[in-house]
């Protein structure tokens, strides 16, 4: 596969899953608006935060209203890391490599960012925004089916698999870092039943509501959350999840062995870690490193597949040919 | 609204669907009579269900905007098939035939030993002028002798029925995907008449391309690595870039992911490392090809990749240096070539032409330009042309003397009174002026389209069919009348 064509693909999946995760957000934080008292309501404000977005959106406004801020992350064009920008991103990407997907898959992302461009102001009407948010999830919830559905096994599916499990245990690390540490200090207050919500509030963003209570037969408490949306091994938004799906794809990539062994070591670090035992400083300084691991993973992919220094001489051309 | 053919105005020109008196062409019975029981309104709601499929489907081209950005508009369609009988383009398939085959004879000669300049039948000035002309590829021979691989005719029916050629274009010619894009849209639109009719299918030329493409690699290659190779994804055909790649199964590369090593061989780099390419069907013209050998500041091409190919150690489709033979004042000599290298006469007949080259021509032009049509030689698209009956005294006075200072670069044709076919135009049936751009594939063997790309001039009266001005275009059905 040409390294650009695959370096196309991993942004595919990463400006797709971008997309789902910022409607995930938008839909959980309506939401919770709705249940808390106004007075604990967290406002919009923590949507940029989650996005890292804070520096360019206080270049265009101070307003910081549900209006202003669903805006800013959903329809705005100039907010590279808006849903419309990601999908537009995605499109453009798809459209580069429309050689190599399915025709379905091409049309499929087509149609979702033709239909995200021309309602995206469906997400700003709280009567309407459910229905819009839903249809995006749906929409790239599809296509990951599409690609486990109609796509052979081979590079092309893995550079998406590691660009969408790369995105996504970047993203839920952010979801944890912004809202669960805000709100740890909570405890033993009276506002306890509020606190509650909050949590599952959290979960329910990346639907792991349900697959929380499978997995700890538990009631919903702060550390076991934290530790089921980072350490869990098996729910798919989970990050040492993601990971370990990226090392799965990886094991089938050629010169991978470094890129495993550091992505491994970052692996066992979250896997290793009591959650129960840290408090938020120590939680917001951990997921700081998980982020910036995810980000170093992403520069050595970059580096192995995609840009790395590779020099054509008459040794190199003949070792690939007889390799090829 | 009813269709009624026999209130159609087909006239003054020549009507590719309706004959005179509202009678159906041959071949056209069943698809007049089924428009008419469909009756407008019907056509309207399928029109639209068209363009939401070319929409859905993501077929577009790029047209450049004044502002410096590029954008992706939806493909035109024009629903209303354009018909074409079988017996007669069967003449018209082997009129296309013999002229590639001449025309991969002329570029092969003028690159050896240029028979046809001695025998006098082919000025040689015309050549040295020509700036289509490779010193570079001077004794070069590429596989099986081929230089134009995928050739563009364009072909326009005059009043007289007759079908003309009006241009053979041998550098990278487009449209074939859109060919190929139209027939899905159009059986989704009119499943019926595909029931109904003996509509020959055009799907296999992605096939016919590639079987082409794995032919001229270099000898001994027993599998070679087949790839498309584009200038990118602002390139206004694109879209047809990585349509071919895909339908091919072969990569589609960019200049940046080819280079070239000391023992001139095509690499691409991959995820792997660096892997060989035996072929490139290159969609990039010749000066943007390789900024060692043409143009320096291109940043498109491959450097070495000229050096590459005179080696022998890659193919290239089109060769290098194929334009030769692109170029209008060639084009007038086509008739004479296929009768210097094939000992045949032409099937189909060129457009009458007047080279301005010629002083005893050029004079008859400068003194008939409110009539002619003067067409620059190098230029396509449409552009820098004279419509004479069209243009102001001003506009011919300014010509005369664009004509006058570099002859070379000019032919001029009389008004080809170019047939129409109806077109759905704001709910009514209305005529449209079209013309056909078959493909030809040079090889092993020589494979025409069956049909082509049929293009319209969407606004009334208007003779340009360029997507890029508002031109539309028609699926084109080959349709067997016999049973």
């Amino acid at each position: 596969m040409l390294s650009r064509v695959a370096d196309n693909l991993y942004w595919l999946a990463r400006y797709l899953e971008r997309a789902e995760n910022l409607a995930r957000l938008v839909e959980v934080n309506a939401s919770l608006m709705l249940d808390l008292p106004k007075a604990l309501a967290p406002g919009w404000q923590p949507l940029i935060t989650i996005t890292g977005a804070e520096a360019l959106y206080a270049e265009g406004t101070r307003d910081t209203s549900e209006r202003a801020v669903v805006h800013f992350i959903v329809a705005d064009a100039k907010n590279p890391g808006s849903m419309v920008a990601s999908l537009a991103q995605a499109r453009e990407i798809a459209r580069t490599i429309r050689d190599i997907l399915p025709r379905e898959i091409w049309e499929h992302i087509n149609e979702l960012f033709l239909y995200v461009s021309e309602h995206a102001t469906e997400a700003i009407n709280k009567r309407t925004r459910h229905a819009f948010l839903r249809r995006v999830t749906l929409g790239t919830q599809t296509l990951t089916g599409m690609l486990e559905g109609i796509v052979s096994e081979g590079p092309a599916l893995w550079f998406m698999t590691l660009g969408r499990n790369i995105e996504r245990a970047d993203m839920t690390s952010r979801f944890v870092d912004v809202r669960a540490v805000a709100m740890l200090p909570v405890h033993g207050s009276p506002l306890r039943p509020f606190a509650t919500i909050q949590w599952m509030s959290v979960l329910r963003s990346l639907s792991g509501y349900h697959m929380y209570r499978l997995k700890t037969r538990q009631r919903v408490y702060p550390a076991g959350v934290v530790s089921f949306l980072l350490a869990d091994d098996s729910f798919p938004r989970a990050c040492v999840c993601c990971l370990r799906r990226a090392e799965e794809v990886l094991v089938h990539l050629p010169n991978s062995q470094s890129l495993l062994r550091r992505l491994s070591r970052v692996r066992r670090a979250v896997e290793n870690t009591r959650f129960e035992t840290l408090d938020p400083d120590a939680l917001h300084g951990f997921i700081d490193r998980l982020q910036r691991a995810v980000g170093r993973t992403n520069d050595d992919v970059a580096r192995t597949y995609f840009r790395g220094e590779l020099t054509l001489s008459r040794r190199t051309a003949t070792q690939s040919q007889s390799a090829g | 609204m009813a269709i009624r053919w026999r209130d159609y105005p087909a006239e003054p020109y020549f009507d590719e669907l309706i004959g005179p008196g509202g009678v159906p062409r041959p071949g056209a019975q069943a698809v007049a009579r089924h428009l008419e029981k469909l009756g407008s309104e019907e056509l309207a709601v399928r029109q639209k269900a068209a363009e939401a499929a070319v929409k859905g489907m993501g077929i577009t081209f790029t047209v450049y905007h004044e502002e410096g950005g590029s954008i992706d508009r939806s493909w035109p369609l024009d629903i209303i098939p354009r018909v074409i009988e079988a017996t007669e383009w069967r003449r018209i398939e082997a009129g296309l035939r013999q002229r590639a085959i001449a025309l991969n004879k002329f570029i092969d000669d003028i690159y050896h030993d240029q028979r046809i300049i001695k025998a006098g039948v082919f000025p040689r000035e015309y050549i040295a002028d020509s700036v289509n002309f490779r010193q570079q590829c001077v004794g070069i021979s590429p596989p099986l002798g081929i230089w134009a691989h995928v050739c563009g005719s364009d072909l326009v029916r005059g009043g007289d029925g007759v079908m003309y050629v009006l241009e053979d274009n041998l550098r990278v010619p487009s449209g074939v995907s859109y060919m190929l894009e139209n027939r899905q849209v159009i059986k989704r639109v009119f499943p019926e008449l595909f029931e109904e009719n003996t509509i020959l299918p055009v799907d296999d030329y992605p096939s016919q391309l590639y079987d082409m493409l794995r032919a001229i690699a270099p000898p001994g290659v027993e599998h070679p690595e087949v790839v498309v190779l584009t200038p990118g994804i602002f390139n206004s055909a694109y879209f047809e870039h990585a349509y071919l790649a895909q339908q091919m199964g072969c990569e589609l590369v960019e200049g940046r992911d080819l280079a070239v090593d000391d023992d001139d061989c095509v690499f691409m780099r991959t995820i792997d490392g660096w892997s060989r390419v035996d072929v490139i069907y290159r969609r990039i013209d010749d000066l943007f090809l390789d900024p060692e050998a043409f143009r320096a500041d291109s940043s498109l091409g491959v450097p070495g990749l000229l050096r590459a190919w005179r080696a022998g150690k890659v193919a290239l489709a089109n060769a290098p240096g194929a334009g030769v033979a692109d170029d209008k004042l060639v084009y007038t000599f086509v008739p004479d070539m296929i009768r210097f290298y094939l000992s045949e006469e032409p099937i189909l007949p060129n457009v009458p032409s007047y080279l301005c080259a010629d002083p005893k021509q050029l004079e008859f032009v400068l003194a008939n330009l409110a009539t002619l049509v003067v067409k620059p030689t190098n230029e396509s698209g449409g552009y820098g042309m004279l419509m004479g009956p069209k243009s102001t005294a001003a506009e011919r006075e300014e010509f005369a003397l664009l004509v006058r200072a570099n002859p070379r670069n000019y032919i001029a044709q009389p008004v080809v009174q170019i047939s129409t076919t109806p077109t759905l135009i704001d709910h009514t049936v209305e005529p449209r002026h079209v013309d056909l751009r078959p493909f030809i594939l040079s090889g092993s063997d020589v494979h025409v389209t069956t049909g082509g790309l049929t293009r319209v001039a969407m606004r009334k009266g208007s003779l340009v069919v360029n997507s890029s001005q508002g031109g539309g275009s028609k699926d084109t059905w080959i349709v067997d009348g016999t049973n």
